[in-house]
């Protein structure tokens, strides 16, 4: 009696056909990153790696097949992948992305991608940059609710309208692609910049907060929002599709008002 | 450390730096304009030669490059007006350009004899 054996050669070059079916899916990228090393060199250059990717993957998945397989020397921030911790804003082609939300097939990935790290903040190495000026503008509005009086026993209840009047601004998730955007905040480091705005107004106009007229103050301040000029680039910018500048406007009007 | 590339901004950018440089060629107009008309007092037959420069046709063109700078400062201006106090204005800021570029090339268009009329005389004659 003989034992049944499996027909290698067969199993091998169905494997093979769908291996090869699959890289047909593949295309030839160019990412083009601006590299800076510290220990090593003061200067910046750009260095080009090529590889094949499916056009259908992300940013994130070519920085990782470079740095996992290519150049283990390239440094970025990630922490989730999935949009939501704020960790990969980076320059991509020119503009503030996330890079995990970023898919190459969006990119005209005939040209090389250029990876740059966001604009106005030092660069640490690659593609890390500082970003204590950011948060410290973010802990500066006191973004957190400030109430009077004893603690009531139960929660504190709040209508759908009065929720509904600053949903918008409770979905930042802190990447600062929306400050690194803003071509004020490049030139001068002191403005609070659009996070920061965003993250007061959430609390501004939250019905239950009672620290609004603090934070008014705080950002009427000669580099708080009067220094916004309404280039939309934030708006532009910002991965989970807040309207920034709307909100930095409303906070502007709220200071001439006196009205939230 | 070089900044990088240059950063890639919509419309909102580039008509903030559009504002930007016009607002700067209307100084600089305004700065020439004060010296020439304070010259009268200096010296008025100076005053009537320069005036006289006025009237050549590179002024004329340059004239038409004013009239251009200032009316779209003045159009975006009302655009950013509306952006600052209507509470939809950062909705539609980008339909609000193009509606001032719209009305600014009609007014272009418009100014074009007025303006360049006179340059067109001295250089193709009447």
């Amino acid at each position: 009696m003989s034992t049944p054996t499996l027909d290698k050669s067969s199993g091998h070059s169905e494997a093979l056909d769908a291996a090869e079916a699959a890289a047909g899916h593949l295309i030839t990228v160019t990412m083009r990153i601006r590299r800076f090393n510290p220990e090593v060199s003061d200067a910046v250059e750009w260095v080009d790696y090529q590889f094949p990717i499916d056009p259908k993957e992300r940013v994130l998945d070519a920085l990782h097949k470079i740095k996992w397989e290519l150049d283990g020397t390239l440094t970025f921030r990630r922490s989730c992948a999935h949009g939501i911790c704020g960790s990969d804003a980076m320059r991509i082609n020119g503009r503030n992305r996330l890079a995990c939300k970023t898919l190459i097939k969006d990119l005209n990935p005939e040209k090389p991608i250029t990876v740059e790290p966001i604009k106005g903040l030092t660069v640490l190495k690659d593609l890390i940059v500082d970003m204590d000026p950011f948060f410290q503008a973010y802990r500066d509005v006191m973004p957190f609710l400030i109430t009077k009086g004893n603690e009531p026993t139960r929660e504190r209840l709040q209508s759908a309208e009065d929720r509904e009047r600053f949903d918008d601004t409770t979905k930042c998730i802190l990447c600062a692609a929306c400050t690194s955007s803003c071509p004020v905040f490049w030139n001068d480091g002191q403005y609070f910049g659009p996070a920061a705005i965003v993250n007061a107004h959430r609390f501004i106009f939250d019905s239950r907060d009672e620290g609004g007229e603090q934070r008014l103050e705080i950002l009427n301040d000669k580099d708080g929002v009067w220094r916004c000029r309404t280039t939309f680039n934030c708006t532009d910018a910002c991965p989970r599709g807040i309207e920034v500048t709307k909100a930095i406007q409303e906070v502007k009007r709220a200071l001439i008002t006196r009205r939230f | 450390m070089p900044a990088g590339t240059l950063y890639r901004g919509r419309e909102g950018m580039w008509s903030w730096v559009a504002h930007r440089v016009t607002g700067v060629l209307i100084f600089f107009f305004l700065f020439v304009h004060v010296l020439d008309t304070a010259l009268v007092r200096v010296s008025p037959e100076d005053y009537d030669k320069v005036v006289a420069t006025y009237k050549t046709w590179p002024v004329s063109l340059l004239e038409y490059g004013l009239v251009a700078a200032i009316l779209f400062h003045a159009l975006n201006g009302l655009r950013i007006i509306a952006v600052d106090f209507w509470s939809k204005g950062p909705k539609y800021q980008k339909q609000m350009l193009w509606s001032v570029l719209g009305v600014w090339i009609v007014l272009m268009i418009g100014a074009i004899y007025p303006v360049l009329g006179h340059a067109a005389r001295i250089l193709f004659g009447s």
